[in-house]
């Protein structure tokens, strides 16, 4: 009796299952069931006191204006994201990496510490600065160098522009923080191999830094994705309120949240956070295969 | 760090799952714990002690609210309650969280079935996302109904829904129109002079050509000043048909927005920095004497006292321009109703206190000497007690109460109903930027916007 309860205890075969569990209930209670709770609701009409089926006419119902507005600006601002932010911090990383830099520490700290602010304080202040009136930083700014004062909030490309500077500022830290990691696992020998073949500066940069940096780069990629589409505290803040003018600054998460509380039609927002989940997951396996990252590591 | 980030978050969410399930247990410091905001913890916990009876014997009546004003009210409230009624004393519970938590948390607690407080506070515009399908509050035709003789009805009717009411408003809403005295005497306008929308275009040219500043300010992401507008004319349409059908297209908007885009091509009017009358950059600008004047209902005389100090003494309170001499002056806007949720324990009680805190004529009087608000009830607009001062008096000078007595039989009603937070939508992002500021054609703007509403 004895020997099997110790059998049971010291199984090898049940160990690794009793440690996963944990994280097996934790990820079905809080991950797998409000997804499909999500998935169930997108197809109701949900109202206090009842819930009906309605087939798909939440998904028809997204055929309009606004989400195709929010879907465009999502995707462009994604887009636009990943374009900015993942080579110039791939770049100053390798700065900040050379041994020929000064200062490495501090513009390694301020660099980062965007990072750490809150995005509410972040998004508000910039609402400031972005400001329509003469006196805002950007406005005075301008108007010094001779151009006129702007909307910066009020027209669809430098609305865009300020999401994008937002983005930058507050990102970029942790991305070149990424490549850092990424350049110190890059063994020095490759290099001054390099150099007694001959290899300039342009050619070790892109023919060992760039192509060793894949994995990392696959990675921030990947969360750029994601991170793009799920913008929408930043777009809240700047125009205190999801009310952009012509939905200008309208994300995906910003219209779920108003189909979803503001005008309190959680089937609607349900099937908006599936159709937005269809498509981070799209693009991130698109990505993937582009990458080659099904494909067995040679 | 993303990830970190979202591990953080989750970790925050559950603590805060953990302390609310306390709060059931423990009502008074979890509560508290989990739901106030930074700003309303202290004094609200302070208060707490001083309102309620805490022998033990009082119930505990929890109240959700987005606004410290009102909290501080309730608990005033419940002093008084205690002191009329040893026999069966309260204790208010009150949880202040930011706008959207409160209106998203109540939707959820209610959708779900339970968390929810005994009586919150839900603000106009959201209301009707809780009176879809069956709402889940409690029918106070019983303490409203003996009352209504002198009640004004048409702030009961915006929180009704098949005969049933479910809220208690705060006050009015009476819209009226402020001036900057000092600009208008600059200009050589005198303010009683103007009584039509025409008249006010007029002066505002005057103001324009003497002083260089602006007349008025138009809201281009919200839609007060064209709601006061539009509600303000004769007839029961506005935003919505008396059928609660989307009206943008209808000759009233039409009309009004033609009006305010004559304006702002003039440049009688401009835009309201950062598109609304509640930006801290608004706020900035008039009161650096930016505009002459701006119409709003009279709870906004809180936003001159506290955020825009400089013009203490210089404002001055009228009622609104009409649109043709004898029509209408004002309409009841915006407004917060508190409601009984039907998970309370003791609806009974609470129903009691709301109607002694608000329905009474003590407790109307007391909205006003309270908080600033015109009350629901009209016998209570000539009593005595009206014409003391208060912080108000003090920065508009007296007589407050004889602008709203003035207009008191022309206040328009509103229509409120599902479709209002799409329609508000709608303005927020696209009519009034379109009409205001691009310039676009009126009529078509507002028949494409309303068609996609329908």
């Amino acid at each position: 009796m004895t020997g099997r309860r110790s059998n049971l205890l010291y199984s090898q075969k049940i160990a690794p299952y009793v440690f996963v569990v944990p994280f097996l209930l934790s990820f079905a209670i809080f991950f797998v069931y409000p997804v499909y709770s999500a998935i169930t609701m997108s197809f109701q009409e949900i109202v206090p006191g009842e819930a009906k089926y309605v087939g798909t006419a939440n998904y028809e119902e997204l055929w309009n204006p606004s989400f195709l507005k929010a879907l465009k600006n999502s995707t462009v601002y994604t887009a636009l994201t990943i374009v900015l932010l993942i080579p110039i911090p791939l770049v100053l990383a390798v700065f900040l990496n050379s041994k020929a830099m000064v200062f490495k520490n501090f513009f390694r700290s301020t660099l980062f510490i965007p990072a750490l602010t809150s995005v509410v304080v972040a998004g508000t202040i910039f609402r400031m600065a972005f400001g329509e009136l003469d006196g805002s930083l950007m406005n005075t700014i301008v108007t010094a160098l001779g151009f006129e004062k702007q909307r910066w909030l009020g027209d669809q490309w430098l609305a865009l522009m300020t999401l994008l500077i937002l983005a930058c500022w507050r990102w970029m830290g942790i991305n070149l923080l990424y490549f850092m990691a990424g350049l110190q696992n890059i063994p020095k020998e490759l290099y001054e191999s390099a150099e007694i073949d001959g290899a300039g500066t342009w050619k070790k940069f892109t023919r060992i830094t760039v192509p060793l940096l894949k994995p990392i780069t696959i990675y921030v990629f990947t969360i750029s994705i994601y991170g793009g589409y799920a913008m929408f505290t930043e777009s809240y803040m700047l125009w205190s309120g999801n009310r952009s003018p012509k939905d200008i600054g309208l994300t995906m998460v910003g219209y779920l949240y108003r189909s979803g509380w503001e005008q309190f039609n959680l089937g609607l927002g349900a099937a908006v956070g599936v159709v937005l989940l269809v498509i981070t997951l799209l693009v991130t396996v698109i990505q993937l295969r582009f990458f080659g990252l099904f494909k067995k590591e040679d | 760090m993303r990830k970190s980030y979202l591990v953080l978050l989750s970790v925050v969410m559950m603590m805060s799952l953990v302390l609310s399930a306390c709060s059931g247990s423990n009502s008074n410091a979890g509560g508290n714990e989990s739901g106030n905001n930074a700003a309303g913890n202290a004094s609200s916990q302070d208060a707490n002690n001083a309102g309620g009876a805490s022998d033990g014997k009082a119930t505990k009546l929890e109240f959700w609210t987005f606004q410290q004003l009102h909290a501080d009210y309730y608990l005033e409230m419940a002093k008084r309650w205690n002191e009329a009624n040893p026999d069966k004393p309260i204790e208010i519970v009150p949880t202040v969280s930011p706008f959207d938590d409160v209106h998203n948390k109540l939707l959820v607690s209610l959708q779900s079935g339970s968390g929810a407080p005994d009586m919150a506070d839900i603000e106009l515009g959201k209301f009707p996302n809780f009176l879809k399908g069956e709402p889940q509050l409690e029918p106070l035709n019983d303490i409203i109904e003996p009352d209504l003789a002198n009640l004004i009805k048409a702030r009961f009717d915006i929180y009704a829904k098949d005969g049933k009411y479910y809220g208690v408003d705060y006050h009015v809403g009476a819209s009226v129109i402020y001036y900057n005295k000092e600009i208008l005497d600059k200009a050589g306008v005198n303010a009683d002079d103007i009584k039509t929308w025409d008249d006010f275009a007029k002066a505002g040219q005057q103001v324009l050509e003497k002083t260089g500043i602006p007349m008025t300010t138009l809201e281009t992401s919200e839609q007060w000043s064209m709601w006061l507008q539009t509600a303000q004319q004769p007839g029961n349409n506005d935003l919505l048909t008396a059928s609660f059908e989307p009206n943008l297209d209808s000759p009233e908007v039409t009309k009004v927005l033609k009006w305010q885009q004559e304006l702002m091509k003039s440049g009688v009017a401009v835009g309201a920095p950062g598109g609304f009358h509640h930006t801290e950059e608004y706020f900035g600008f008039m009161n650096a004497g930016g505009a002459a004047s701006i119409w709003m209902p009279l709870w906004y005389m809180g936003r001159f006292t506290d955020s825009m100090p400089d013009l203490k003494g210089k404002i001055i309170i009228r009622p609104m321009p009409a649109w043709n001499e004898g029509e209408p002056r004002s309409a009841g806007m915006g407004g917060t109703g508190t409601v009984i949720t039907n998970q309370s324990k003791n609806k009974e009680l609470a129903k009691e206190f709301l109607k002694f805190s608000k329905i009474s004529k003590e407790g109307s009087i007391a909205t006003w000497t309270e908080l600033g608000f015109d009350p629901i009830r009209s016998d209570a607009w000539t009593d005595p007690a009206m014409k003391e001062p208060n912080k108000f008096t003090e920065y508009f000078g007296d007589g407050i109460f004889d602008v709203l007595t003035e207009v008191k039989d022309e206040i328009e009603g509103i229509n409120i109903g599902e479709k209002t937070p799409e329609v508000i939508d709608a303005i927020k992002t696209q009519t009034n930027v379109r009409i205001l500021l691009d310039g676009e054609d009126v009529e078509k703007v507002l028949k494409e916007v309303n068609d996609t509403l329908k």
